[in-house]
């Protein structure tokens, strides 16, 4: 299928090319920018007169809930709402039920994931056995059966010897360990950040030394080991501020947040939503804001969706009982726009945070329209105000603090591999 | 997004559920204390009934267990002529896996008019008010750390009977402020009726995060918190807190925090002693002050019913 995409501003974050150029597609590549390549005949144009045109996005955190939580979610309907997001490319964290420890549940997700033909999906291994904190994991095997790197989801890791000995195996292959600073014994039992907001609400707290203690112990052990870490999920100014050190000090660390802590504070909790209710807590409003002014400066380098899906059982509870968690990945570009116009970023930058910058951390080729490159793409109305809530969202999770706000930013099309993947009536 | 709207008032700004002192103004609490006034004088007459809530069936709904909030709530239901249902739900259908919305829906439609809830998770009165059918009205007897409104709405109107004005009081209250529901409630109760200086005196282990926000003095030492003041709360120190990482013993506790005569001297020689019960003997009180002459121990149990005939009246009223 030959496809030609007109009349688009076309945008690709990588080589900061913002410009009003046509592009051609065939084969599944990207053939030409601007001018159409000799004999080229479309099957198909879209005329993109009025909108973005943009890598397809990539996202470091989408839970397909797949193995064990049907319930919640399943692959299609995760898959399919990644597509209605614009996302390409996407990482899926290892705590599915049972855990991604082992190749042949790797290869069953990739298997499976790749007969849908949407998003790319790129599992990231469990680090220890089950999730446990005990063992570590055949990170050989699960590498060669397509797994990107290993983490320990939102599991609790306590033991900061087997943390050392993860570390100094991964960095013996250069695999990558992507880690989110918790300290388990420090959130025990929390449920919201340790401010006015629970102190008010009486909720179980989450002090932000939990974050701090154990950034500071992970910034130590890859010093000590040379490891490739990638931070999850970074929620507290003073954690972004530590690893804006590190790295002034040539720590080659990378790091993570997710869309909601870009926007939304513990104020959000209002009278106890459960939407609210997300892993790491949501913070102060200064933790809010060191959170965007890092993302804009590129300490922090990707915005990720954090998506999980959770079931209206198991949010319609008492706040400390609910299940951490809220679909995301359809807000993912809304949300990344909103931040970066806010931030007063030209829109190229901002595109980097869910483009080639979370790419770059996957270490994979994707994230850049490049003529001979694989055509993955975003088409989206930058102009078209949408509102959050069930009927609009693809995800079989409804549960999200924004249910009710208009977002704007609308994806038109996905292409995948030239494929028109998904298209929005 | 109307989970940031006050959930306790209808349309006409009137109390619709109780779910918190926080976000209350204080005419509304000033008309929960007079109306109450009106009640103390009933359930000192011999026939201490008045026909108010006839016909209305008020269940009381307690995930957790309570003995004296459960008994005033039901005899302050009874002197209003309400039929009272009790259900400790802790050992029926939620021990069988029955999610609380579940269970308040098949109470809803036995006609329930009124819930009286009381749970183990901060916020669960407001999960219930949500879900609930919009005719019927809920009363938190008690969520987690979050709210026990009724108690400090009783400590309130104690003080008020006791002192008269609140405009011209410094309260100390003293104990577990980190884990304790009354103590959130009292201090937005004092703050919202005019209390100039209200302080708080505890541990740092027993404090919240940033607690001056909700506008207190913050004070480690009992000499110096209880200097010249009028009011002393103390709250109840649960079992559970007493040793381990909050505390090393309950021995030191009462060294440092427990009310003796002699702390209790440092404050204005007509200082009241309020404590929500059931009470530590000497952990956080010496029986010379818990039977001692400025203890209002037992008034504020008294006057409990009083506060909690109002609320019911008043909620079935709007």
């Amino acid at each position: 299928m030959k496809i030609h995409i007109k009349n688009g501003r076309l945008i690709d974050p990588a080589s900061g090319t913002d410009t009003q150029q046509d592009l051609f597609i065939g084969a599944g590549k990207i053939l030409a920018l601007g001018a159409a390549p000799a004999g080229f005949n479309a099957n198909r144009t879209i005329d993109a007169a009025g909108l973005t045109v943009c890598p397809g996005l990539v996202d470091l955190a989408v839970r397909l809930r797949e193995p064990g939580f049907e319930y919640m979610a399943t692959l299609e309907s995760e898959m399919g709402a990644a597509i209605a997001g614009g996302v390409t490319s996407l990482a899926c964290p290892p705590d599915t039920d049972p855990p991604l420890d082992e190749p042949g549940l790797v290869e069953m997700l990739k298997f499976r994931a790749k007969n849908l033909n949407q998003a790319r999906v790129y599992p990231v291994g469990a680090l220890t056995v089950g999730l446990k904190g005990e063992q570590l994991t055949e990170m050989g095997e699960l590498i060669d059966a397509g797994c990107v790197a290993f983490s320990h989801a939102d599991a609790p890791l306590t033991n900061t010897q087997l943390l050392l000995r993860a570390l100094q195996y991964a960095a013996t292959f250069d695999f990558a360990v992507w880690l989110r600073p918790q300290d388990a014994w420090l959130a025990r039992s929390g449920v919201a950040h340790d401010g006015q907001v629970a102190t008010r609400l009486g909720l179980p707290a989450i002090p932000v030394c939990a974050e701090t203690v154990a950034l500071e112990t992970i910034l130590l052990l890859v010093r000590e080991t040379g490891a490739r870490v990638h931070l999850c999920r970074l929620s507290s100014a003073q954690g972004v501020e530590m690893v804006r050190n590190a790295r002034q000090l040539g720590c080659n660390i990378s790091c993570d947040v997710a869309v909601h802590h870009a926007h939304l504070s513990e104020m959000d909790i209002g009278y106890f939503d459960p939407n609210c209710r997300l892993t790491p807590p949501l913070r102060s409003l200064r933790d809010r804001d060191a959170l965007r002014a890092a993302l804009a400066d590129g300490t922090v380098a990707a915005l990720c969706s954090d998506h999980a899906p959770v079931d209206d059982d198991a949010k319609q509870l008492p706040f400390d009982e609910a299940e951490a968690g809220a679909t995301a990945v359809e807000l993912l570009l809304p949300l990344a726009l909103k931040w970066s116009e806010e931030s007063q970023l030209p829109l190229a930058q901002g595109l980097a945070r869910i483009t080639c910058n979370p790419a770059h951390i996957l270490g994979i080729d994707a994230g850049r329209i490049v003529a001979g490159g694989s055509a993955d793409l975003c088409i989206f109305d930058p102009q078209r105000y949408w509102k959050v809530g069930p009927t609009t969202l693809n995800s079989q999770g409804k549960n999200t603090p924004l249910t009710g706000f208009e977002v704007k930013g609308k994806v038109c099309y996905t292409l995948i591999d030239g494929q028109i993947v998904y298209e929005s009536k | 997004m109307f989970l940031n709207q006050n959930p306790q008032l209808n349309k006409n700004g009137e109390l619709h559920h109780l779910l918190s002192i926080d976000g209350l103004p204080a005419a509304i609490l000033q008309q929960i204390l007079d109306t109450a006034q009106s009640f103390v004088g009933v359930t000192e007459r011999e026939i201490k009934k008045v026909p108010l809530l006839r016909g209305k069936a008020i269940f009381n709904l307690f995930f957790e267990p309570s003995t004296r909030t459960r008994t005033t709530f039901e005899i302050a239901a009874k002197r209003l002529s309400a039929d009272v249902i009790n259900l400790a739900v802790n050992l029926s259908s939620h021990a069988k896996g029955e999610s609380i919305l579940d269970t308040v829906a098949n109470l809803a439609a036995m006609q329930a008019d009124m819930f009286v809830v009381r749970h183990a998770s901060s916020g669960a009165p407001h999960l219930i008010a949500r879900h609930v059918n919009p005719a019927i009205h809920v009363v938190n007897a008690g969520d987690g750390r979050h709210a026990h409104p009724t108690q400090a709405l009783l400590d309130v109107f104690t003080i008020r009977h006791y002192k008269k004005d609140f405009t011209n009081l410094r309260i100390a209250i003293v104990g577990d402020i980190l884990h304790s529901r009354v103590a959130r409630s009292q201090i937005h109760a004092l703050t919202t009726l005019g209390v100039p200086e209200i302080r708080v005196i505890a541990p740092r282990t027993l404090l919240p995060a940033l607690v001056e926000t909700l506008g207190v003095h913050v004070y480690h030492d009992m000499t110096k918190g209880l200097k010249n003041v009028d009011v002393v709360m103390m709250l109840r120190l649960q079992n559970e807190r007493m040793q381990g990482a909050f505390l090393p013993s309950a021995q030191e506790y009462f060294k440092f925090y427990g009310l003796t005569a002699d702390k209790l001297a440092l404050a204005k020689p007509n200082a009241i002693v309020l404590h929500p019960g059931p009470m530590n003997r000497g952990v956080e009180i010496d029986s010379d002050v818990a039977d001692g002459g400025q203890s209002v121990i037992l008034p504020q149990v008294t006057f409990g019913i009083a506060i909690r005939m109002a609320v019911m009246g008043i909620l079935a009223g709007n």
